[in-house]
């Protein structure tokens, strides 16, 4: 299956694949501008994801076959470690292809939101900027160079800022949301650039293969300790590392619905990606300094994540802001996992991760449904909609089972491979508080689906109707995703294992 | 002791900067003056690159005295740059020069920084037009004002109904 694919691929494509899955993208934009009708800018916004989505399959495909799983393209034909690479192997690929295929599934629901949420005459704009957005987080993926990371980070940073003021239309909070989220955002990408100067002082080069190569001999270097330090808080600020993540309710919450559901499931997860490969690839667990910061750290943290805001998530009375507590709790899962700095522990991790965006996409993507045609998202706006409603709110009940880890469902796969990890390392607290916070997540869930199903509507004279198809379908392949994954989950499980043993593997 | 700390002035001046560009996001409510902060942290990294890329003596990187290239002749028409020195046998430069490399990085940080600047500047703007303040406590009393309200309002309603 995987040779078929790679021998009908023109040789062009395969050949340039990691530079073409950023490029297109980003020439597209620009042509989003120009063209006044915020209809084709939808069309041309489908095409570059899409084309993005075939892009990224193509990689995902080639590290599969070739030996060592890596692929290093030279940007203008200049060699790493001069010049710019982007590096591929199974970590990275897994996530370009999460992004892509977000990519596409929210590109493709987002025409009837972004024509009840978005000026008809900023529409074409609005596809601009996401396709912006999609560039940066795409680069940040793909990138083998710190600096060039910086520089996408900022890329897709600042089109989100732009994305989520734009909510205002509907609620005016978005803009000091956004204004928030400006400053922390900038903080953080400005420490993580302070990182990757102490880094460049240290080891006089910037490609992140090549800062792996020097560093062990720089064990104990209170440089590289600095640099270690500022990248962590950097990048915990952009992938909202508890308790670095206070930009993340408002912004979720005021957002436009099609920004919420593209960022929740990209955003934060392409900034933990860049963690784990700091963490992993260029740093390395052997040096003392960051084994202590996995238990004296990211373990705490990733915990305090988990239990602090699944308790604010119970205490929330806006569904959305519900939903972003709950994603604030999911990035502590991912982080427990990596913190074990075990094989099982990473890959667990990165499971979640991806089970993760499932999960939420669908969950926005029914919210949305509900603003599109109700114009409320709190929890009394949902009272009595699984009447009127039936086929959004049932894929929203799947996503929620998901999201709650019950059996037979994808996150129930993740918060298994989870507590196997934590067991392994004896560490049964650990696992007790994962357990907690899952009954957390039923509380918190539970009270919207009692709402839903079981509430009589709070306004009857407003009009309840189904959420129309373009946001049905991509909700839907979401919601039947959750159950698959949750019953046959060897595609993910082997992605995530492959990704952790390139990553382990590839830093001894 | 005083002369390790006088030594190493340039980094004395950029931790102050980073601090004071800091403290005035965290502690001035006025949207206007956070951002200024936020463009005096930024400036303090930009220093840092370039004070890491200095070297005391060195000379701005374009080939110069014993390493200008014989070759050269008037036309230029000879490899250029570092190439025409190694094409010559010599191995490495005479000269010290500065390292051009972080000026090129902080050209691109720059860029950033003036586009996060405009489009925080534009938000401020967005935010005047719909709350009448760039005062950041003020805009949240406003939305606690709202919000409570709201609140109120549905509990009339609850009560009447």
């Amino acid at each position: 299956m995987i040779e078929l694919f790679l021998t009908l691929a023109p040789d062009w494509a395969l050949r340039h694949a990691a530079p073409l899955l950023v490029v297109i993208p980003m020439m597209c934009a620009p042509l989003c501008v120009f063209i006044p009708s915020g209809r084709i800018a939808w069309f041309i916004s489908i095409l570059a994801s899409a084309l993005s989505l075939f892009m990224a399959l193509l990689l995902l495909a080639q590290v599969q076959t070739v030996p060592g799983g890596q692929i290093s393209y030279e940007l203008g034909g200049w060699e790493p470690p001069l010049g710019i690479e982007f590096a591929v192997d199974a970590l990275n690929a897994t996530i370009l292809l999460l992004v892509a295929a977000f990519g596409v599934l929210a590109v493709v629901f987002s025409w009837p939101t972004v024509a009840a949420e978005v000026r008809a005459e900023k529409r074409a704009m609005f596809y601009g900027a996401y396709l912006v957005c999609f560039t940066g987080l795409a680069g940040v993926a793909i990138t083998g160079d710190a600096f060039n990371m910086f520089v996408f980070l900022e890329i897709s940073s600042i089109a989100t800022y732009v994305l989520v003021a734009l909510g205002a239309s509907r609620d005016r909070r978005a803009l000091p949301a956004a204004f928030n989220y400006l400053v922390m955002g900038t903080i953080g990408a400005t420490f993580f650039v302070i990182g990757v100067g102490f880094l460049y002082a240290a080891t006089g080069t910037l490609n992140m293969a090549d800062i792996a190569t020097r560093l062990p001999e720089l064990e104990g270097s209170r440089t590289v300790q600095a640099a270690f330090a500022f990248i962590i808080v950097g990048l915990g600020l952009k992938a909202a590392m508890w308790p670095l993540h206070q930009w993340l309710p408002n912004a979720y919450a005021y957002s436009p619905s099609f920004v919420v559901v593209f960022l929740s499931a990209t955003a934060t997860k392409v900034a933990l990606y860049a963690l784990i490969r700091f963490l992993f690839t260029v740093f390395s667990p052997e040096f003392a300094f960051e084994g202590a910061s996995f238990g004296m750290l990211f373990m705490p943290l990733g915990i305090a994540a988990m239990v602090v805001c699944s308790f604010q998530a119970v205490f929330q009375t806006d569904v959305r802001r519900t939903l972003a507590y709950s994603s604030v709790a999911q990035v502590g899962y991912m982080l427990l996992g990596l913190s074990l700095g075990t094989a099982i522990g990473l890959s667990a991790g990165l499971l979640h991760l991806v089970n993760h965006a499932l999960m939420k996409g669908a969950l926005f993507m029914a919210v949305a449904g509900v603003v599109l045609t109700y114009q409320g998202t709190t929890l009394r706006d949902f009272a009595g909609l699984g009447r009127s409603a039936p086929w959004t709110m049932t894929a929203f009940a799947i996503a929620a089972l998901s999201l709650i880890g019950v059996p037979l469902t994808a996150g129930f796969q993740s918060k298994f491979a989870l507590l196997v990890a934590v067991q392994d390392q004896g560490l049964w607290w650990a696992a007790l508080l994962i357990v907690f916070a899952s009954v957390l997540a039923v509380i918190y869930m539970g009270r919207i689906m009692e709402a839903v199903f079981f509430k009589p509507p709070h306004n009857p004279q407003k009009i309840h109707k189904e959420a129309p198809i373009t946001i049905l379908v991509p909700l839907w392949i979401l919601a039947l995703a959750n159950l698959y994954f949750g019953i046959d989950a060897s595609f993910p499980i082997g992605l995530a294992d492959s990704a952790a043993s390139a990553v382990l593997g590839g830093g001894s | 002791m005083t002369e390790f700390i006088i030594e190493r002035a340039n980094y004395w001046a950029i931790i102050a900067l980073m601090m004071v560009g800091l403290y005035i996001i965290f502690a001035s409510q006025n949207l206007i003056k956070r951002l200024v902060g936020l463009s005096i942290f930024q400036t303090s990294v930009f220093l840092f690159y370039i004070t890491l890329s200095k070297i005391a003596g060195g000379s701005a990187p374009i080939l110069y005295g014993r390493d200008y290239p014989k070759s050269y002749g008037d036309d230029h028409s000879a490899a250029p740059g570092y190439d025409a020195v190694l094409a010559a046998g010599e191995v490495g430069v005479k000269e010290v020069y500065s390292n051009p490399l972080p000026h090129v990085l902080i050209l691109t940080a720059i860029v950033v920084g003036v586009s996060t600047l405009a489009v925080g500047l534009a938000l401020v703007v967005r935010i005047r037009e719909s709350y009448g303040t760039i005062e950041a406590d003020e805009v949240r009393d406003i939305d606690m004002g709202v919000a409570a309200a709201e609140e109120d309002e549905d509990a009339a309603q609850r009560a009447s109904a």
